[in-house]
């Protein structure tokens, strides 16, 4: 490689609270495989699904302020943010400008106009197109073998194609290639890009106790010892409620969910700390035990 | 299995600027039904996102802006992935949540209200602050926090800020949504 690839990052609000783990994570492993990121500076709310809900050129103006400051920075090549709902809100901004009148009406919005949208990727493609499984697996010094993960995607990290412009939007694979690198077992996962009840936590618990607590079936029924997701908010609806959905299905699920980027981290060996293993719910603890001793046993 | 009551005339002018907003043909859908067969939330709505479209190209705007699944739709894109004739249906439904709440509509207060405790909490920080969100929409709407015993557990993770994490730009931030009021509808 002749220059380390080098993004403009957004790190989305759910990164300085609940999502503390990913994002730490995300930028550890980013760093340790020669990823260069450099903030956004002074990075708003993209507006999330809220935005959207009530005008497409206000939720596209929330986006474009920082596609804006992105545009202060130098020698970056796109725009890297770990959260599917962040990515979505910037591509779906950066593509709808590409009309002369919607970008003249999101511009008016904003005290410094956007030029020209720089592209934007999630975090995962930039591993798996930038870095890739087979350069990560040369990287790999503690092995995940034994690891059985069923690989969640969430619902709009790859839909619809059209704007996600990556990987497939019914099976998608970047996941499920990186994760064997590591090592990991993949077990087949029907439901890799069905929604798990999204921002209804609050609002409407029952749907995401009724959506995430299928998730956590039919994980636990195709043999996985834990999940992996991509997203912020399928992660803290399968990690943070699973009790409550525990409690409402008489279930008894015990699965952990990582952020993919934690599951790499492990395999690469980095600092446990970046990796916040102690910041999820559901103690991981028991199933990357049960993991090293199938492989103890095996050898 | 429901069936559709045609109750209201048909509203051509309803049906043009909902189409005119989401740059999308209602004629082209032939109900094949692939966007309810994929619909996540299928189960919990009135109206399931196929007849939705077919009201819509009868142009019922009384029953579409008044139903509940406009504000139950999570915007998962399943049916825009999915449908044979490419109508971007996520887009309409979303174009007709902006509609319903022009109108003055919300038949899921709940949802409408966290949605618009969010974007308070975007516009007065610049950065959405989660606590304070969470304290907000509980005031707002009423409700007991059925949520109480995830406390807990949040606050020994340390994923709890306090405080908001105000930005310089926050004044930027609330600009945007001042100008968006004075903006004039590009549909009218
Ligand atoms: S999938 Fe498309 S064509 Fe089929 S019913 Fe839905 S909107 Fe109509
Ligand atoms: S985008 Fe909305 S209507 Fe379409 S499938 Fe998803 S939840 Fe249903």
């Amino acid at each position: 490689m002749s220059s380390s690839p080098t993004y403009a990052y957004y790190p989305g609000c759910s990164g300085q609270g609940t999502s503390l783990e990913y994002e730490t994570s995300s930028r550890a492993v980013c760093e340790a495989l020669g990823v260069v990121l450099h903030d956004i500076p002074d990075w708003s709310c993209c507006g999330s699904t809220p935005a959207h809900t009530v005008d497409h050129v206000l939720s596209a103006a929330l986006s474009a302020r920082n596609l804006a400051q992105a545009e202060t920075l130098t020698g970056v090549e796109g725009i890297a943010t770990p959260c599917p709902s962040c990515l979505t809100n910037l591509k779906t901004a950066g593509r709808r400008m590409l009309d002369p009148q919607f970008k003249e009406r999101v511009n008016s919005l904003l005290d410094t106009p956007v030029k020209q949208p720089l592209p934007a990727k999630s975090v995962l493609q930039v591993l798996f197109e930038d870095v890739g499984p087979a350069a990560l697996k040369e990287r790999v010094v503690k092995p995940l073998a034994g690891l059985k993960v069923a690989p969640y995607y969430g619902c709009i990290l790859n839909r619809p194609p059209e704007v996600m412009e990556f990987d497939d939007c019914e099976n998608p694979i970047a996941m499920d290639r990186l994760l064997e690198a590591l090592g990991a077992e993949v077990v087949p996962f029907p439901l890799k890009v069905e929604c798990c009840g999204a921002s209804f936590g609050m609002p409407r618990k029952d749907m995401v106790m009724r959506l995430s607590g299928k998730l956590l079936d039919v994980a636990e029924d195709n043999g996985a010892m834990a999940m992996a997701t991509a997203c912020p908010l399928c992660q803290m609806n399968l990690d943070l409620r699973q009790s409550q959905i525990n409690a409402t299905s008489g279930k008894q699920h015990n699965m952990p969910v990582f952020y993919y980027t934690q599951l790499i981290g492990l395999a690469l060996g980095l600092d446990k700390r970046l990796l916040g293993l102690n910041k999820l719910c559901v103690n991981p603890k028991a199933a990357l035990q049960a993991a090293e001793q199938a492989t103890a046993g095996a050898a | 299995m429901h069936t559709i009551n045609l109750t209201e005339s048909f509203d051509g002018d309803f049906v043009r600027k909902i189409e005119c907003e989401s740059e999308q043909n209602v004629s082209l859908c032939y109900q094949c039904g692939n966007c309810t067969a994929g619909c996540p939330y299928t189960f919990a709505y009135d109206i399931p996102v196929s007849q939705v479209m077919r009201l819509l190209q009868a142009g019922q705007k009384r029953t579409l802006l008044s139903c509940k699944s406009l504000w139950l739709c999570a915007t998962c894109e399943s049916c825009t992935t999915r449908c044979p004739n490419n109508i971007d249906v996520a887009r309409i439904m979303d174009v007709l949540r902006h509609e319903a709440r022009r109108q003055g509509y919300g038949s899921e207060r709940s949802v409408k209200v966290f949605w618009d405790t969010f974007l308070d909490s975007v516009k007065r920080h610049g950065r959405v602050f989660e606590m304070g969100l969470a304290v907000e929409y509980i005031a707002r709407t009423g409700r007991f926090w059925t949520d109480l015993e995830l406390g807990p557990a949040m606050l020994s993770k340390g994923k709890l800020a306090f405080k908001p994490h105000s930005i310089q730009g926050q004044a930027e931030v609330e600009k945007i949504f001042e100008r968006f009021q004075q903006q004039k509808e590009q549909c009218a």
